[in-house]
């Protein structure tokens, strides 16, 4: 008991996480002592001090490259880089979330859990000003901080559970359509748990094997251990498979498209940008940290997985005509290129996974932020159908969104091509071949739900029933503003945000 | 098989090739036997009433098998966790925190844990979830 | 730090004004036309600096390397502009022809509500133009290609209300997607064989190719070129395209974007040079689109249509300039700069004439109206004339020296290629005549509900007049005064005196003589007008209507198996999800509903399908664990 010793802590290093959390704990006391009608602005206000303040504080860590809190944080060049992404798209996230000009009082309610259709739920459908969803949303972000800069497994795992719970709720607070929102927010908290399962069990045979849990023991245990290798290799699975269900790849992408259907809009693209980055800064983490040096044997089963989520995302999107759940595929495909970048296992896969990472938040976001817009009277309208002709009635609308779906589609000059192509040159580089040649196939295979769209917005007839596009407020236009931006920039001139990504990309042990 | 090596499945992707040859055996395997039944069976099975029904020892099925809880405890499940992750923090840190060295850090890290607990707790208490109506 | 490294500004500045109006929308209504020309006149002032300051210079070539794009694996492509010689007309032709025509559009779009868009297109065009021939590297030069291409399209339905426009705007897109591919796969093969697409490298490495891979370079480079110039066998869309509004028939189908072909070719010139089979390829394109286009053109009864085979017939002679290779390369550009005064004179002429008769076409509806319109039709005659090259102006300078050219060719295709530029010759002079005469003399055959035509606004007659001095003027100016050969010499090569099969004299006195007598029997035949109505008439004038059959064979070869395929797809897709999902499921491997029965929406199935996923994931890595069956 005496060589316990306290451990040292780098406050600096830290301060972005400790902003967040702090924020949030503030949030929750304003929420419980702040007038009601005071609430929406200081709430909003304080959300969005607290995201560009840990902004402010990733950025002074730049060149920081530290362990600390006695190796359980690791803050280097992909954490920061990470961080900074994290909290950019989810300051874009918190404006669509803070739009209170489409409907009265906002998209949520105050309490997710209140039966649906019940007496109590219709009252606080109609009545305005909740705003518990920015404290969870702080939470949330600080958790995937934690999650990208964990230095061990145990801290990844409660970061997990930090910006987990607070999604499975922020799911469940539609104002509009109540029962599915609750729907997607029960079978995201009971898949998710299922998937922590996993994870956890992952957990204890890693450390049956090495007999530690943070990655630099993992690493060297990995080289030689008297402890049986199905230890690790098990262990790595059942890891991988948390990871991935987070990162929504095929075969644990089923959550997928009914929670992003489910969810309300603003939230399913806070999910689906930052949720992804954290997931998957998560695992490449832990595969180039920990278990680089089996890499060799995790490489092809992974793979596996790679081409089965592409291929998944692509031909499912193909028959899809709900938007949201047309992008739920498209993002459950993204997360096969992304797992492509990844499993180059090169500097080259690390940075480029890491810019598409930025660039395909950005699109995202704006992309579910365009969605929250055409609306008619019971809300969004975001059946495929009646989105024909909107091109006539609203051109400048549909055209952001068009070169949004050329950007998911990957055509050239929009952020998503480049994004595409640094992954995919990252795993020629590395030998992948297999991977890149299913990705550019599955690449033309989801060009087609895309075109689609495009095809509906500008070349059908308005039909009677086509719906309204509303005009955003401030919050919303300038998000849009940001992720259209982002997207043609990106497209345009790709190389200097490349180059901060190569240059983060070197992580400590 | 064992000891020797299959000629098609030497090198670095060797033993994926044997384990997906068997993957593939076993699904062949699986349709073959389907097919089969499919083809030997007749072709239109009678179908009297019950057959469906849930087996139920030998007597009818009563009502669903399907049972709602009442969602408002998932609050107390919640502060349930809550004070349970206090206590197991807070007994390793009552062993240690006299120890030198420890001292005023410790009971003020602890101080925040608990203070941020607490919080929960104050938000629970001002929502009125803390009374059953 | 040269004066000329800001020459990025000539595309910046129209782009910026593009997005100035496109995205001001309604609140830019008042001012936004002023704007779109302002853009343009600044652009070519600034294009005329930037070409002076380049004459002055020893070194007659200034690249810019911007930055770069990607500099990700073995990727490196250069965002660069390059400005020589070459590039410098082309900025001049397009800038400048650009900026009348933008004021005469702001006549022509008065009475539009969607002027400003059209200023906002416009613009967007002139920009797009801008990078294509500014572009240091073929990867510039296809994002130029194809920025033109969309805003063409956007153009050709301009009025997309009409169906017949949307139509026109579609085939010319998907017409162009053909040749766009080509030249895809042109620059994705210099990419693969030389690892670059600078226009430096690629040229300097031409040596180091084989000569397959250079007959295949020309080849898709020259398929390119021909979509995007309305040559055989892609020219089809091009007199849709007449679709749009008459400034853009003279903007981008007359002078610049159709030309860009041209200037393709003209710039890959060593690749063209190493490989005699690609340029006899681009000289026999360039002698039967020219002859397919002046026939068809003879046939035509409207007015726009009429000029728009005339491009493509003109275009054919470019093609036939560049193919020829040696000095021949200046010569088509030469060509390419007078055509575009002439044809755009034309082109607003008819624009104009459109304006007075209320918006018909039919040239058997005109007659008689040299009368009330006096400038719009001198400005035609003259550009009439520089069109059928009659000396001493702008097209018999340049026109001539190609047919010379074409003689000069070894062995018997200097007659068969020389023989089709004089008989080409002589048709347009018979079909410019006849459309000459039918507009602007004979009877008055008017519809009824006009009464009196009208001049055209000063803001239209205007750049008129400047450009038929240029159609005056240009060819002469450039031969002699101002020797474009010369000056393009360090980008095209030296022009070597050739032997022709002929002496020079005769063919000269040939092409006058042809051009004549073409115009001498157009006359005779039209000189008392036309019957208002198509006439029966033999298998050579019934085919030329029908556009020599081009259309029918473009119909079965291409059109007819896409609309099976379009059907088969709609088919599919009006069958909803489940015939899609049979659909790929079949593909993918049978049993339809299965895939989709795994998306059922139960917790349970799913949490299933993930247990199923964990249990392969962890029996596959344990499976490498144990090394089993190995």
């Amino acid at each position: 008991m005496s060589d316990l010793q306290l451990p040292h802590i780098n406050y600096a290093a830290l301060a972005p996480m400790l902003i967040l959390f702090g924020a949030a704990c503030a949030g929750i006391l304003i929420e419980a002592f702040v007038p009601r009608e005071r609430r929406y602005p200081v709430q909003l206000g304080l959300s969005l001090a607290g995201v560009v303040a840990a902004g402010v504080a990733v950025i002074t860590q730049a060149g920081t490259r530290t362990i600390t809190a006695g190796g359980a944080i690791a803050v280097d060049g992909p954490t920061v880089f990470l961080q900074g992404a994290i909290l950019a798209l989810g300051l874009v996230a918190l404006l669509f979330v803070g739009e209170r000009s489409l409907e009265a009082g906002g998209p949520f309610v105050a309490q997710a859990a209140l039966i649906a259709g019940s007496e109590p739920d219709r009252r606080q459908v109609v009545r305005p000003g909740a705003t518990e969803v920015y404290p969870l949303m702080l939470f949330a972000i600080g958790g995937m901080e934690l999650f990208v800069a964990a230095n061990d497994l145990l801290t990844m795992f409660v970061a997990l559970e930090v910006f987990s719970l607070p999604l499975y709720l922020m799911c469940a607070l539609a104002r509009r359509r109540r029962l599915l929102s609750q729907e997607a927010a029960l079978k995201y908290f009971l898949l998710g748990s299922y998937s922590s399962g996993f994870f956890l069990f992952g957990i204890a045979l890693i450390y049956g094997f090495a007999g530690r849990v943070d990655f630099a023991g993992i690493h060297a245990a990995a080289l030689g251990s008297d402890r049986s290798n199905a230890l690790l290799y098990g262990g790595l699975a059942l890891l991988s498979i948390g990871l991935l269900f987070k990162a929504a790849a095929a075969p644990f992408h089923v959550w997928t498209p009914d929670v992003y259907q489910g969810a309300p809009t603003p939230v399913t693209g806070f999910m689906a940008a930052c949720t992804k980055v954290a997931a998957f800064g998560a695992l490449l983490r832990v595969l180039y940290v920990a278990f680089d040096r089996v890499s060799w044997d995790y490489r092809p089963v992974l793979g596996v997985v790679a081409i089965l989520t592409m291929l998944v995302g692509a031909v499912f999107a193909v028959t899809q005509t709900d938007l949201k759940r047309l992008l739920a595929y498209s993002s459950i495909a993204n997360a096969g290129y992304l797992l492509v970048g990844v499993l180059a296992m090169s500097k080259d896969g690390l940075s480029s996974s890491m810019f598409y990472l930025v660039a395909y938040g950005f699109t995202v976001l704006a992309a579910f932020g365009t969605l929250t817009l055409v609306r008619d009277a019971d809300g969004e309208a975001n059946h495929l159908s009646r989105w024909a002709g909107l091109g006539r009635r609203s051109p400048v609308f549909a055209a952001a969104f068009t070169f949004l779906l050329l950007a998911f589609a990957g055509i050239p000059l929009t952020s998503g091509f480049t994004s595409k192509f640094a992954v995919f040159a990252a795993a020629l580089d590395d030998g992948q071949t297999w991977l890149v040649v299913a990705g550019v196939i599955t690449s033309m295979v989801l060009a087609f739900p895309y075109l689609r769209v495009v095809v509906m917005m500008w070349l059908s007839e308005p039909a009677e029933s086509t719906p309204t596009v509303s005009i955003p407020g401030v919050l919303t236009s300038t998000g849009l503003a940001i992720g259209v931006a982002a997207t043609l920039v990106l497209g345009l001139v790709p190389a200097p945000l490349l180059d901060l990504s190569t240059k983060a990309a070197e992580f400590v042990r | 098989m064992v000891g020797s090596t299959l000629p098609v499945v030497g090198g670095y992707l060797g033993s994926y090739a044997t384990l997906g040859l068997l993957l593939l055996v076993g699904l062949v395997f699986f349709g073959v036997a389907f097919g089969a039944n499919r083809l030997l069976r007749p072709a239109r099975p009678a179908s009297p009433e019950g057959k469906f029904a849930t087996y139920e020892c030998g007597l009818d099925p009563v009502g669903g098998d399907w049972a709602q809880a009442q969602i408002r405890y998932y609050v107390y499940a919640y502060l349930y966790v809550l004070f349970a992750v206090e206590s197991v923090f807070l007994f390793p840190w009552a062993v240690i925190f006299d120890r030198p060295d420890f001292g005023m850090v410790t009971v003020v890290e602890m101080a925040v844990f608990v203070g941020v607990l607490a919080l929960g707790i104050l938000y629970a208490w001002r929502k009125r979830v803390l009374s059953w109506t | 730090m040269s004066y000329l490294d800001s020459v990025w500004l000539l595309i910046a500045i129209p782009l910026v004004s593009a997005g100035v109006l496109l995205v001001l929308g309604r609140r830019a209504d008042r001012w936004g036309h002023w704007l779109g020309c302002a853009s343009v006149g600044v652009a070519f002032v600034l294009g005329l600096s930037y070409f002076i300051t380049l004459r002055g210079q020893d070194d007659r070539s200034h690249s810019v390397d911007l930055y770069q794009y990607m500099p990700v694996g073995g990727l490196k492509v250069d965002v660069g502009l390059l400005f020589d010689p070459l590039s410098a007309v082309f900025v001049l032709l397009i800038t400048g022809v650009g900026f009348l025509i933008h004021v005469y559009a702001v006549g022509y779009m008065a009475g539009d509500g969607g002027r400003r868009r059209f200023f906002g297109y416009f613009n967007l065009f002139v920009a797009a133009m801008l990078l294509l021939v500014l572009g240091n590297n073929y990867v510039m030069l296809y994002v130029g290609w194809e920025g033109v291409g969309v805003a063409s399209y956007l153009l050709i339905a301009f009025w997309y209300t009409r169906p017949s426009a949307a139509t026109a705007g579609k085939k010319a897109f998907v017409m162009n997607r053909v040749g766009d591919a080509a030249l895809v796969i042109a620059i994705f093969l210099m990419f693969a064989t030389l690892g670059s697409t600078q226009y430096a490298d690629v040229f300097a490495g031409v040596g180091r190719l084989g000569e397959g891979t250079l007959l295949a370079l020309g080849l898709l480079l020259l398929l390119g070129a021909c979509g995007k110039s309305g040559q055989f066998p892609l020219q089809a869309w091009l007199p849709d395209a007449m679709e749009g509004p008459t400034p853009v028939s003279a903007l981008i189908h007359a002078a610049t974007m159709v030309t860009a072909g041209v200037y393709l070719i003209a710039r890959s010139n060593p690749i063209f040079n190493a490989n005699s089979t690609a340029q006899t390829f681009v000289v026999a394109v360039g002698a039967l689109t020219l002859l397919i286009g002046c026939i068809i053109g003879c046939a035509k009864d409207d007015i726009k249509r009429v000029l728009a085979w005339s491009t493509v017939s003109q275009i054919g002679y470019m093609f036939l300039g560049v193919g020829l290779g040696g000095g021949a390369y200046a010569l088509a550009i030469i060509h390419l700069l007078a055509h575009g005064f002439f044809k755009a004179g034309l082109f607003l002429g008819a624009g104009s004439v459109m304006h007075a008769m209320h918006d018909q076409t039919d040239i058997r509806r005109f007659g008689g109206l040299w009368r009330y319109m006096p400038i719009t039709y001198g400005t035609f005659l003259v550009a009439w004339l520089a069109i059928i090259g009659l000396p001493p102006l702008s097209g018999y300078f340049t026109k001539e020296p190609i047919i010379v050219a074409a003689f000069e060719r070894e062995g018997w295709t200097a007659w068969l290629f020389g023989w089709a530029a004089l008989l080409g010759a002589a048709i347009t002079a018979f079909y410019m005549t006849r459309l000459f005469w039918l507009t602007f003399h004979g009877p008055k055959r008017w519809t009824d509900d006009i009464e009196h035509p009208h001049e055209s606004p000063p803001v239209m007659t205007v750049p008129l007049v400047l450009l038929a001095v240029g159609s005056v003027a240009a060819g002469g100016l450039m031969v002699s005064a101002l020797s474009v050969t010369d000056w393009l010499t360090p980008v095209l090569g030296e022009h070597a005196e050739r032997e022709a099969v002929m002496p020079h004299g005769v063919i000269t006195a040939l092409s006058i003589v042809f051009t004549v007598l073409g115009g001498a029997l157009a006359w005779a035949l039209f000189r008392n007008g036309t019957a208002l109505v198509e006439q029966p008439a033999g298998p050579v004038v019934t085919a030329a209507r029908k556009n020599l059959y081009t259309d029918a064979f473009n119909e079965a070869v291409f059109e007819k198996p896409g609309i099976y395929l379009t059907r088969a797809l709609v088919y599919l897709d009006s069958k909803g999800i489940d015939g899609l999902v049979n659909a790929l499921a079949a593909t993918v491997g049978g049993g339809s509903g299965r895939l989709r029965r795994l998306q059922t929406g139960f917790v349970r199935s799913y949490a299933t399908s993930i247990l199923t996923g964990a249990l392969l994931v962890v029996a596959a890595f344990l499976a490498v664990n144990y090394g089993w069956l190995s």
